[in-house]
């Protein structure tokens, strides 16, 4: 069988990433209710929803920043075995450090702004083992290239940046071990429409050229319409929707997404 | 029968001016008990209580309580400053040590049992009747990269060190080598990393399968680890920039013509600079040899500017 370009990027039929019934409350609130969600290597998925919809604490506990009250994760990857919510906070770290990027909306979560460019990519290298300095610098130009960075800033710190630029040392970080799933958490928010429109490039060359599975949470439909292959629908801690890109936009069943969609458009 | 009255005076005993070595009992109990730790897992921080003694927090206090605490009527204490014997500092800790203890005190540290230092460790080789204790201001190697002390603490349980390499990383980076000049951050035992106090470059790897037990105390930040003997103590390097000491292979004391040890420079009024061995009495040893008295000069650290394997 031969793809066509719009087809999804799904070759197999085990999912790398496996999320059941996550439950997670905060006090009386109820963040998240029972999501169950399967992502497959090479896809992109993207989450909607309103502001409080639970679409960022799944992304959070999808990089194992919070653990849910009930619930299971799993990764099928040759040396990541169980359900990940019961690792330790050690055995936590070094998967994040390894095998899951994240870029946060909010640059100050995953930076180390007064530190360099350089260094924050090789902060991550570092966490993986790697004590070879011209190594580190290596990679970390390659990195930084790779999320079309301008390496004559190579060495200037995130606070000296614009928005944009975070972002790309923040994505640079993200991919610097080529990790199995990468996490966005709302990307381009806050930048203005030709960074957003330069960023959005960038993550979708990216995944083209490195095959990055992917899960990106965005309030903005255009952005995960740009990127994803399928679509969750979120509203109040629940899934209401979810399908293949063209299927919610353009035939939404639930109100809420036809409300979001009409919305949007 | 009559009773005979009793006062507070008969019923008390005599009233004794203080414990030895001024620390009461259980001060001494708690502190040979982090002690003992401290050496069971070597470069650990051990919590302790930190007593107070007669002198400000900041000048020795965690060395001085350590000091109390190991010292017997028969040890020859030598306490230094930089390098000095003869620094207000050190002579006072090492009169007060004098003083509440009855040991007798030496400059010589062949003769030493007990070496309470500040930022040096002495030139001539220790061996493994001897004890140094180093007084230490900030234990905490990752406060630079990681200022809230829980995480910190985590990182240790961890062994998470990656951060103190992006501190090298980024001091390179910027100026081109590493511009760590004291308390450079050393592995211990292959587990845990501390800072050595803020000894130079120069001394760290004496620290390294050293005979003598080293035990370094903040009284401040009320913490204490260990450097048993024998014990491998590694500066933290990348694997491909190595790891170097103060340029001091050339340089000779000028008042004691010794060559290629640590100096202190001192600046002449021509704009120039004269060197003087920052150990003070591996200094006076030289100047005695010289001019023919009687003093034996121990085995060194370094040779020829060179540290001997």
């Amino acid at each position: 069988m031969t793809l066509t370009l719009d087809a999804p990027r799904i070759v197999t039929t085990r999912p790398l990433v496996t999320l059941r019934d996550v439950t997670k409350t905060y006090g009386d609130v109820q963040a998240v209710t029972r999501v169950s969600a399967e992502v497959f290597p090479g896809e992109v998925l993207g989450i909607v929803g309103e502001s409080g919809s639970g679409k960022s604490t799944l992304l959070r506990m999808m990089n194992l920043e919070d653990t849910p009250d009930s619930g299971s994760y799993t990764l099928d990857l040759p040396d990541v075995q169980g359900n990940l919510f019961e690792l330790g906070r050690f055995a936590r770290r070094m998967l994040c450090a390894t095998k899951i990027g994240i870029v946060y909306q909010n640059p100050h979560l995953g930076l180390l702004m007064k530190h360099s460019s350089s260094g924050n990519v090789a902060e991550r290298l570092l966490i993986a083992g790697e004590r070879r300095f011209s190594v580190l610098r290596d990679k970390a130009r390659a990195a930084l290239a790779a999320s079309e960075f301008p390496l004559e800033r190579l060495d200037a710190p995130p606070i000296e940046l614009s928005g944009g630029m975070q972002q790309r040392v923040q994505l640079a970080k993200a991919i610097a071990l080529e990790p199995a799933l990468l996490l966005l958490d709302e990307p381009t928010t806050g930048l203005d429409v030709s960074v957003q429109a330069l960023v959005l490039d960038t993550l979708k060359r990216l995944q083209q050229d490195r095959n990055i599975t992917m899960v990106i949470v965005s309030h903005d439909l255009g952005v995960i319409r740009t990127l994803a292959d399928r679509v969750m629908v979120m509203r109040r801690g629940e899934v209401v929707e979810a399908g293949l890109v063209d299927q919610i936009f353009q035939d939404p069943q639930h109100p809420y997404t036809q409300q979001l969609v009409h919305a949007k458009l | 029968m009559s009773v005979t009255p009793q006062s507070l005076k008969t019923l008390s005993r005599a009233w004794e001016p203080m414990s030895y070595g001024f620390l009461d009992a259980s001060a001494k109990r708690e502190m040979r008990r982090k002690m003992i730790k401290a050496v069971a897992v070597p470069g650990c921080q051990m919590p302790y209580a930190s007593r107070e003694v007669p002198m400000a927090r900041g000048w020795g206090t965690g060395g001085l309580q350590v000091s109390l605490t190991l010292i017997r009527p028969n040890m020859r204490i030598k306490v230094i400053d930089q390098g000095a014997d003869d620094s207000v500092n050190a002579a006072s800790i090492r009169h007060f040590l004098a003083r509440v203890s009855g040991a007798p005190t030496t400059l010589d540290t062949l003769q030493a049992d007990l070496i309470q230092s500040r930022h040096r460790i002495p030139e001539e080789k220790l061996n493994e009747d001897q004890i140094l204790v180093l007084q230490v201001p900030n234990p905490e190697p990752l406060r630079p990269v990681q200022p809230n002390m829980s995480v910190a603490r985590q990182m240790h349980a961890d062994a998470d060190y990656g951060r103190m390499w992006l501190q090298l990383y980024e001091q390179i980076v910027r100026s081109g080598r590493v511009m760590q000049g004291a308390s450079y951050p050393s592995m211990v035992n292959g587990r845990h990393v501390m800072t050595p106090s803020p000894i130079p470059r120069w001394d760290v790897p004496k620290l390294n399968m050293a005979q003598h037990l080293t035990i370094l105390s903040a009284g401040r930040e009320k913490r204490i680890f260990a450097v048993p003997p024998y014990t491998r103590v590694e500066p933290l390097v990348f694997d491909d920039v190595p790891y170097k000491v103060e340029e001091h292979h050339d340089l000779t004391c000028s008042r004691s013509g010794a060559k290629g040890f640590f100096m202190n420079e001192i600046p002449q009024e021509d704009g120039s600079s004269a060197y003087e061995l920052s150990d003070s009495g591996f200094g006076v040893k030289h100047i005695q040899q010289g001019i023919g008295d009687a003093v034996t000069l121990g085995k060194t650290w370094y040779e020829n500017g060179e540290m001997v394997e």
